[in-house]
């Protein structure tokens, strides 16, 4: 007998007495059924949100980057903000699929599916701000060097914003093959137990011709392997070059050596708010409790307190930075503009320490970060705090720059600027939508894989080993 | 396509399947495949299988990304247009490590997706004979090729007593073609829809 024992004291990660067809019915069933009233009112939503979106952008494109509240001084605000907010965003889907893979962490099974297609269109959204903040789009091509008849006139790879485009574009595609590749088997899944001609068809285009072969799994094992130690430093890059814009200026309050790891961590804290906001909608509405459990959700909220702490140092040791460097502009910004809560943007700052630094450490307590509603909240409440980060970072540092005569003490966005945030929203929401209802939201083929070893009907079955003497155990289990 | 004759037998366990692999192999049948819904961890060394090179491929799709970029960008920056960056030297390695880094992994995995698929024989539109629709379900289709020599009445039994839960004979061909799904035989038919 192949003998597969996990402690009893560990949660199971699928509840219930499930055997594989089960857990096939359970994840594909939604994918065969009508959607719901709920589902189509949230897509609806989504859409004309993204319509609005559609139509902030077509304003800027038309008439220019003055659709904005963007001056001279206050360069970067919405859109910049916007877009590390996504970037971060994304990055939990990767730690998710490829760290907790190299740490062999049977959790992840449960939701790597789904913050994976977070991860993907975060980075839509993401891509789309410094993309039209360009003003002329249409001349978005010159970021690509490729030989051309200005000169030929080269991208510099000396800037921060061109290792952006890079770090973006890569990230963007190895996620998505990441996904894809994930994703072959259980649409071979759906294609063989379609009942209608059309899915089968669509699915069967979708599937690749997936057999399950063995040497295919073989191969398909070795792939996941490797797109994890690969998207692992990847997705720590992404973010380091993200802080690296900042970091590599000269602009007080961004000119810190401790940006990568800071935004990093930030980035994670962010991506796991936003994949709990996610999965509890999920599973809630798709029935999966089963599969998403309690247990997971602890799990991510363990990674919230963890992070947010780490963002809590981060901030903390610039301010002590500011104080300790003696430089006057750095202490100016960071006492000044950002602590003093009466400075014309210190309630953004004073938010950002509530939400990302006082309120995770709620989830110290085991009740707290087994109950859903307060995870639900305190999700919503970590996105926006870490939104408020990136708007302190950028807007607090330039509105006062060296110039006292350009300062621009109120710099407040357009509704087009508003528009084009809440259209990313829409373009995320539809996609996500779409995702829920025409893909596997659970990894069926990895949920299986770990079924024997960590559901609840095989963990009882397991559980008389413990009380068994060795004489006994031997007996049954030696050939 | 030339056809060939099979002999399938399916498992409902993966755990009554090894001891299966093993003997068959032993009998001297050659296992043609094992079509399985998920990986199982070991059933590649069971039947016999060789380890895949697929990293190998990956690494060297990796260095082929990094030798490109290093090489581009030294020829772009000391050679076509030296640009003049506040005096800074033209030869800025450490300014280049991210791209060369992203450009590392960019290459390493679009290569490897490639020539899994190119390896597999997987692309959209392509369809091979399935000899189970519950393979990718819950079933384990050990699936064997048949000789001249073959009694299969015989290894039809003969895997019957190693806990095949359903055992049949498929004539197929071997390999992909350009196909369409949707003329597959259904597994429900006339399933009953539950509202999710």
């Amino acid at each position: 007998m192949h003998l597969k024992y996990e402690s009893q004291l560990r949660e199971p990660l699928v509840y219930g007495d499930k055997t594989y067809a089960q857990v096939t019915e359970d994840i594909v069933r939604p994918i065969e059924a009508k959607p719901t009233k709920l589902w189509y009112i949230g897509f609806y939503i989504s859409v004309a949100l993204l319509m609005f979106g559609v139509y902030s952008v077509y304003r800027e494109v038309t008439y220019g980057i003055g659709q904005w509240n963007l001056n001279k001084t206050v360069g970067w605000g919405w859109d910049i903000t916007n877009f590390v907010w996504w970037v971060g965003i994304g990055h939990a889907g990767t730690l998710i699929s490829a760290i907790l893979l190299l740490f062999r962490q049977g959790w992840r099974t449960g939701v790597n599916r789904a913050a994976e297609a977070m991860t993907i269109f975060a980075v839509m959204c993401a891509g789309q701000f410094p993309i039209f903040h360009m003003g002329r789009v249409w001349m978005a091509f010159f970021v690509l060097p490729y030989p051309n008849s200005r000169g030929p006139l080269w991208v510099n790879f000396n800037s921060p914003l061109l290792w952006d485009v890079f770090a973006i574009s890569t990230y963007f595609t190895v996620s998505l093959l990441f996904w894809y590749s994930g994703l072959i088997p259980d649409f071979a899944t759906v294609r063989d137990r379609a009942f209608t001609k059309l899915r089968k068809r669509l699915y069967g285009i979708a599937s690749f011709g997936w057999t399950g072969s063995t040497k295919h799994w073989q191969r398909h094992e070795s792939l996941s392997l490797v797109l994890a130690g690969l998207s692992t430093p990847l997705v720590l890059s992404v973010h380091t070059i993200v802080s690296f814009d900042f970091a590599t200026s000269v602009i007080p309050g961004w000119h810190t050596t401790i940006f990568p790891p800071y935004f990093v961590a930030g980035a994670i804290f962010s991506g796991f708010a936003m994949v709990q906001t996610l999965m509890i909608i999920v599973r809630k509405v798709f029935g999966m409790e089963d599969y998403v459990t309690i247990g997971h959700i602890e799990a991510m909220n363990k990674v919230i307190v963890l992070t947010g702490s780490i963002v809590g140092i981060a901030y903390l040791t610039e301010l002590f930075m500011g104080w300790y460097s003696q430089n006057k502009y750095e202490g100016y910004t960071f006492w000044y503009s950002r602590a003093n809560l009466f400075s014309p943007y210190g309630w953004s700052y004073w938010g950002m320490m509530a939400c990302n630094v006082l309120s995770p450490q709620i989830f110290w307590f085991r009740k707290m970060r087994r109950n859903i509603f307060v995870t639900f909240f305190m999700s919503i409440i970590v996105n926006i705090g870490m939104w408020f980060e990136r708007f302190v970072i950028i807007v607090t540092s330039l509105y006062r720059d060296y110039l006292p005569s350009s300062w621009s003490v109120y710099y407040s966005p357009s509704i087009y600027e508003i528009g084009f945030y809440a259209g990313t929203f829409g373009l995320f929401f539809t996609c996500f939508f779409l995702f829920a209802k025409y893909f596997p939201v659970i990894a069926v083929a990895e949920i299986k894989y770990v079924l024997k070893t960590t559901g609840e009907g095989y963990k009882n079955q397991m559980g008389k080993i413990e009380e068994q003497k060795l004489e006994e155990f031997v007996h049954e289990h030696a050939h | 396509m030339a056809k060939k004759k099979f002999v399938v037998g399916c498992f409902d366990d993966e755990a009554v399947l090894f001891p299966a692999v093993k003997k068959v192999r032993t009998a001297g049948f050659k296992i043609h495949d094992v079509y399985t819904p998920f990986a199982v961890h070991g059933l590649d060394h069971a039947m016999g299988l060789r380890e895949t090179s697929l990293h190998t491929a990956g690494f060297i799709y990796g260095i082929t990304g990094t030798s490109t970029a290093i090489s581009c960008i030294s020829w772009i920056f000391t050679k076509d247009w030296p640009l003049n960056i506040g005096g800074k030297p033209h030869f800025a390695l450490p300014a280049w490590i991210p791209i060369i880094f992203e450009l590392t992994v960019l290459f390493a995995a679009v290569g490897m997706v490639l020539t899994f698929c190119y390896l597999c024989q997987l692309a959209p539109f392509v369809k091979k004979h399935h000899f189970h629709a519950r393979a990718t379900d819950d079933l384990f289709v050990m699936v064997i090729e048949c000789t001249d020599k073959t009694n299969v009445d015989d290894l039809k039994a003969f895997l019957q007593n190693n806990g095949a839960v359903e055992t049949d004979v498929q004539i197929a061909e071997e390999g992909w073609w350009l196909g369409r799904y949707d003329k597959d035989e259904m597994r429900f038919e006339n399933k009953q829809i539950v509202a999710a």
